[in-house]
């Protein structure tokens, strides 16, 4: 290979080289071994970092959910155990209605309110759209550490901004991590105030890719804006709306900063765990308890589990209900 | 597309693939330290305050080895990275902070720590004797030397007492709560006067001062058996937090809104061990300056809290590291500590030391706290914590008692929660 790549870069100004000889027959095969193999050197770094941050930690996680295992200590292996002990947990289930309700606080409202902002971004009529495009996408450049924090402020019971303003309106203050419904508001407002935007980007960017054609011929036939949005909009979108209810899934299962932030970093997530998500758990388990790790390893895939399940449930409904 | 362009791709590609493994092999060995070789920088690894930064000014002025002083602020975000530390082989600190409330976990596994005893000077004479005892893993060899105790007192705004007519003076006001009922009449007096403002922050912080003053076993019995839902400390200690509610301000110790109380004075009043005296002051700001000051706990005087330093197996330099411990712990730093920050020395030198004996806090109104605090060392009663103390203390027993506090739970109810989380926070 180093004979050839001293040899064969040709002289800008020269003519090419005259065809035929042992030169071409080499040059066309590198040239072949490069068509075929090329694309294999290229995609390998993700597929090696890939197997080692993310395939043999999943791998070990499994292993490790089979034993008794101590982070600083002994380690037995127990089979099974870990996962039926799972389904007797009242923690357990107990963070799994959580991550479930604030999951749904957030991702109805925050898909609609989505569609919502795309749809309007996409309108040929606005003004500044690159301005408003740019703008909605800031939320979710802010670190999720500064977005939990200065919300854990703007509700906090005494001094906090919201029920400030709640009391204006002659509504006494709210203990926002003390109850259920209040937690899981606040929580989920933080969430959609940071996914928001970025969901809009999306979800405009799939209405970017249908044909104007269809809006102008529908206009031609007598169709307003909010029938052109039913029957061409919402149909066509349909992939990337699977697309980004999956994203929000996975994201919303996995939620942990801003809850434990909410917490003012209690790993049980309020008083009675009324806002621990299954991550929280999961760490609880895996890491803060020192002699359960094997048993936060169950968790763990248990999570892992429940969004594979989350996800396809949400594909299949998401494909029927756009039918 | 040019045969050339193709191929640089290719040469392209290839180096990114070997960068890609180089980095992950590389992982593995990056600048590890020789043994035996003098450091050029130890890790010293605390949480709250222990008031070391000047201290180690001089250590490194005196040997020429660089101290990183990394502080954690709370013992709950502390403990978890520690454990991941020694659960993973590398990350910790050439010298380590342990509590008193952790300290039993990690010696379940003593073999995560270097003996100390043939690195240091024989100092076992040296420091309160069941202090440097429970430094002492159970096979034998010396985890930690004793940094502090946590011998209580009471924290209280002197222009707060005035407003509701309450003595400001010292004395008089320790003389105003001998016991614990006399503190609660205290405090309504204060709400009365004050026109139905809170007198302490939190019944969390009662049930803390009243739990580590019944020198009884608490959440576990000495053959390290749960027994917190039969304890009788643990109930009388439950017992004088409930009935605290309705003077308190009802705000979690560490909590944005606790913090913010010290400089708005939503409280009046708060435990203070020791080590506490810096955290206040930090809280309240310089503007309150003056306005604290330190009165005799209700009951009779405890041990909250307290520390070792430990030297990890997995740091590179245990005989510096262990020197710099040392150095720490001496009977002159452990003064130099408490007039920085409070923490109350365990070294029996430094405990008559004349520095440490006449030095006020000219923060706390000029509090002669090396007297206040000294006296009530020889009188505290060593308490044997479980291995999972900590846990059951703020993942039962602080939720508990807050969820009733806040309301959540009735009496009743929220006992069988602390009872019914205290069996699984517990397990070990």
């Amino acid at each position: 290979m180093s004979h050839s790549a001293a040899t064969a870069p040709p002289a800008p100004t020269a003519p090419p080289a005259p065809p035929g000889g042992a030169r071409e027959h080499r040059r066309f095969t590198l040239d072949r071994l490069d068509l075929t193999y090329s694309p294999y050197v290229y995609i390998a770094p993700f597929f090696l970092i890939f197997g080692a941050f993310g395939l043999y930690p999943m791998a070990r996680t499994a292993w490790m959910s089979l034993h008794d295992w101590d982070m600083i200590g002994e380690r037995t292996f127990i089979g099974l155990d870990n996962y039926t002990r799972l389904l007797s947990d009242d923690y357990f289930w107990n963070a799994l209605v959580n991550t479930f309700g604030i999951f749904a606080l957030s991702t109805i409202p925050q898909l609609l309110l989505a569609l919502f902002l795309a749809n309007l971004l996409n309108r040929t009529l606005l003004r500044a759209k690159t301005f408003f495009r740019m703008a909605i996408f800031i939320p979710n450049v802010v670190s999720v550490a500064a977005v939990a924090i200065v919300f854990g402020m703007l509700y906090q019971r005494e001094y906090g901004l919201v029920n400030w303003l709640l009391g204006f309106v002659g509504i006494d203050q709210i203990d926002w991590d003390g109850q259920t419904w209040s937690s899981w508001t606040a929580i989920a407002s933080m969430v959609n105030w940071r996914w928001t935007g970025y969901n809009t980007l999306i979800l405009l960017a799939g209405m970017q890719a249908i044909p104007r054609d269809l809006y102008e011929a529908a206009e031609i036939d007598g169709a307003g804006q909010w029938r052109q949005f039913w029957r061409i909009t919402l149909p066509l979108l349909r992939p990337t709306f699977v697309f980004v209810v999956i994203l929000s899934t996975i994201g919303g299962m996995q939620l942990f900063t801003e809850p434990l932030l909410f917490a003012n970093g209690s790993i049980i997530g309020g008083n009675q765990r009324e806002f621990q998500t299954l991550a929280m758990y999961m760490y609880e388990m895996g890491l803060v308890n020192l002699n359960s790790a094997g048993y936060g390893a169950a968790v763990a895939w248990a999570l892992f589990m429940i969004i594979g399940l989350m996800s396809l449930l949400n594909f299949v409904l998401v494909r029927r209900a756009a039918k | 597309m040019s045969l050339t362009t193709r191929r640089s791709r290719l040469a392209a590609s290839a180096l990114a693939a070997i960068t890609a493994i180089g980095g992950l092999a590389a992982c593995g060995n990056d600048d590890e330290p020789v043994a035996g070789e003098k450091p050029g920088k130890l890790v010293l690894e605390t949480f709250g305050e222990f008031g070391y930064e000047e201290l180690i000014k001089q250590y490194e002025k005196d040997t020429g080895i660089k101290i990183e002083l990394r502080k954690t602020a709370q013992l709950g975000e502390y403990r978890p990275k520690l454990v991941r530390y020694l659960a993973t082989g590398r990350g910790a600190g050439d010298v380590v902070a342990l509590e008193e409330g952790i300290l039993n976990e990690f010696k379940s596994n003593p073999r995560n720590w270097a003996d100390l005893a043939p690195l240091v000077d024989d100092h076992s004479t040296d420091y309160l004797p069941w202090k440097w005892e429970l430094g002492k893993a159970p096979d034998g060899r010396l985890m930690g030397l004793p940094t502090d105790v946590g011998s209580l007192a009471v924290c209280y705004r002197k222009d707060l007492f005035e407003a509701a007519g309450l003595p400001t003076d010292r004395e008089q006001v320790s003389a105003l709560w001998p016991d614990w009922d006399s503190f609660l009449q205290t405090g309504r007096t204060y709400k009365q006067g004050s026109g139905g403002k809170a007198f302490i922050d939190s019944v969390t912080a009662v049930a803390d001062a009243a739990l580590f003053q019944q020198g009884a076993d608490l959440f576990y019995d000495k053959e390290n058996n749960i027994i917190a839902g039969t304890s009788p400390a643990v109930k009388t200690a439950w017992d004088t937090a409930v009935s605290m509610a309705d003077i308190s301000a009802k705000v979690a110790t560490w909590s944005p809104e606790w913090s913010a109380g010290f400089k708005q004075g939503s409280f009046a009043a708060t435990f203070c061990p020791s080590w506490m005296l810096g955290i206040v002051a930090d809280n309240s700001g310089e503007e309150n300056k003056g306005k604290w000051d330190v009165a005799a706990v209700p009951g009779g005087g405890g041990n909250w809290g307290g520390s070792w330093l430990a030297v990890p197996e997995q740091s590179a330099h245990h005989e510096e590291a262990a020197k710099l411990a040392e150095f720490l712990t001496s009977a002159a730093s452990q003064v130099e500590a408490f007039k920085a920050k409070g923490p109350l020395p365990t070294h029996l030198e430094a405990l008559q030391d004349e520095a440490f004996l006449s030095y006020t806090n000219e923060y706390f109104s000029d509090a002669p706290t090396g007297k206040i605090f000294g006296e009530s060392v020889s009188k505290i009663e060593p308490i044997h914590l479980g291995p999972k103390h900590q846990a059951v203390k703020e993942n039962a027993f602080g939720p508990a008692l807050r969820s009733f506090e806040n309301g959540q739970a009735g009496e009743d109810e929220a006992w069988q929660q602390f009872t019914k989380d205290a069996e699984i926070q517990g397990a070990f």
